[in-house]
């Protein structure tokens, strides 16, 4: 029997980024007001993470309603109808569901539907992960145009008296449109996974181990003492930790070769590009890394996490969006972004800026 | 092979440069957090640093016994060997 001839989609030479949102949630949390709650000094702060104040998001505030925020606006400065877009990705850890996915909910908020739509989990690699994907599908013929948003309400998963991670963190969201391009507008990804470090980063437990623990506590406080009940329930739920010196340390000099790769895959060096705009995850982190790099001075360098705090996968999209605010000019030029973050994950492109 | 005293010596420079701390500061019998005052990132950079000066590796579980410049020389010394 002969196969019958299968069509497929013709590919696209091209693509490229053609707008960027953001919402930045209107919490100010400053470093005093960490202070109530961790022994520490603005000074230590600014000193060993380079954040001055954090944003992040009210009670009723959802991780939808922030990425719907960004989302729209990365669809204006697109000039792309919600109805045009071939898929949406939002890539988010703080989606306090397991299903269904935040991004078929934000498909439908945006008039999207029937978009296919999904979630990425790649902790502070999210955005660059999911901009592989957007061009990946866009040059296959797959979608036309994509919607990538990076969104965390990390102010859900931390505790505050924990010393590690929880003081860095902020919320918000970053959105991107991706679309053909008339020359190459996004470079090859470099993206990967380290498994073995699995533990250097992540949360507390697990959500069947808070299942677990409150059955045995409810069968331990049989005299009906629903307050106590409570209190445990309020701590099983999990937050963020990490090991800062393990993560340091592959977040500079192990990111520093990743975004090596991502310039040489690109055809790139370090005096072409216009910006550098590495993972927000500290101010010393980001200094390091374009120290390893040899950024040239002409490079403008995103510090957004100065005001903004970490804001895992929204960091990278947060601060473009802010360095084309501030720097009209930069358009047209390119920039090296690179994630880095749980998992442990990486990824990284150079692209055109919109 | 570098001897010890070379050594102490490589490591001053290597703490002068992410420090600013001058080179004779940095002896045998310092703690680089109480008495160097290098917090743990810097303390990091530092290792990296000296890994690829003696051409060692020192794990990230090592880094935490390193307490004094001195542990560092002989931890370097050690794995040079």
């Amino acid at each position: 029997m002969s196969t019958p001839t299968l069509q497929q989609n013709p590919l696209r030479e091209f693509t490229r980024i053609l707008g960027v949102g953001a919402y930045r949630p209107n919490v100010i949390v400053t470093n005093d007001d960490v202070c109530q709650w961790i022994d520490s000094s603005d000074e230590w702060i600014r000193q060993r993470t380079g954040i001055v104040t954090r944003h992040r998001a009210p009670r009723e505030v959802s991780v939808v309603d922030m990425a719907a925020g960004a989302a729209k606006e990365a669809l204006a400065k697109a000039g792309i109808d919600a109805s045009q877009l071939g898929a949406i990705i939002v890539s988010t850890v703080t989606h306090p569901y397991a299903t269904p996915s935040a991004a078929s909910l934000l498909a439908e908020r945006i008039g999207a539907t029937p978009a296919p739509a999904f979630d990425v989990s790649a902790a502070c690699a999210g955005y660059c992960y999911g901009v592989a994907q957007g061009d990946a599908l866009v040059r296959a013929g797959t979608a036309d145009y994509v919607l990538v948003v990076g969104v965390e309400k990390l102010s859900d998963v931390i505790d505050n008296h924990e010393r590690t991670i929880s003081f860095l963190l902020g919320d918000g969201a970053g959105a991107v449109v991706i679309g053909p391009g008339e020359r190459a507008g996004i470079g090859p990804s470099v993206w990967g996974s380290d498994g073995s470090r699995w533990d250097a980063i992540g949360m507390t437990h697990s959500q069947t181990a808070i299942r677990d623990f409150s059955i045995s506590a409810m069968k331990e406080d049989d005299d009906g003492d629903l307050a106590a009940v409570g209190e445990a329930h309020a701590n099983l739920w999990p937050t963020l930790r990490q090991d800062g010196q393990t993560v340091f340390r592959w977040a500079v000099w192990e990111m520093a070769k990743v975004a090596k790769q991502a310039l040489d895959a690109a055809g790139i060096t370090a005096d072409q590009l216009s910006a550098f705009v590495p993972h927000q995850a500290n101010m010393r982190i980001i200094d390091e890394l374009a120290k390893q790099l040899k950024i040239p001075d002409s490079v403008l360098i995103a510090r957004d996490i100065e005001d903004a705090g970490n804001t895992s996968a929204a960091s990278i999209p947060l601060a473009t969006h802010r360095l084309l605010r501030e720097n009209p000019g930069l358009s047209g030029g390119l920039s090296l972004q690179i994630g880095f973050g749980a998992g442990l994950v990486f990824g990284a492109q150079v692209v055109e800026l919109p | 092979m570098a001897s010890n005293e070379e050594i102490l010596a490589g490591l001053a420079e290597i703490v002068n440069e992410e420090t600013g701390l001058a080179p004779e500061a940095v002896e045998l019998d310092k703690s680089f957090t109480d008495d160097l005052d290098i917090d743990s990132i810097s303390m990091m950079t530092i290792v990296v640093n000296a890994e690829e000066k003696f051409g060692v590796r020192i794990p990230d579980e090592e880094v935490k016994n390193l307490k004094t410049v001195g542990d560092a020389v002989n931890f370097i010394s050690g794995a040079q060997a």
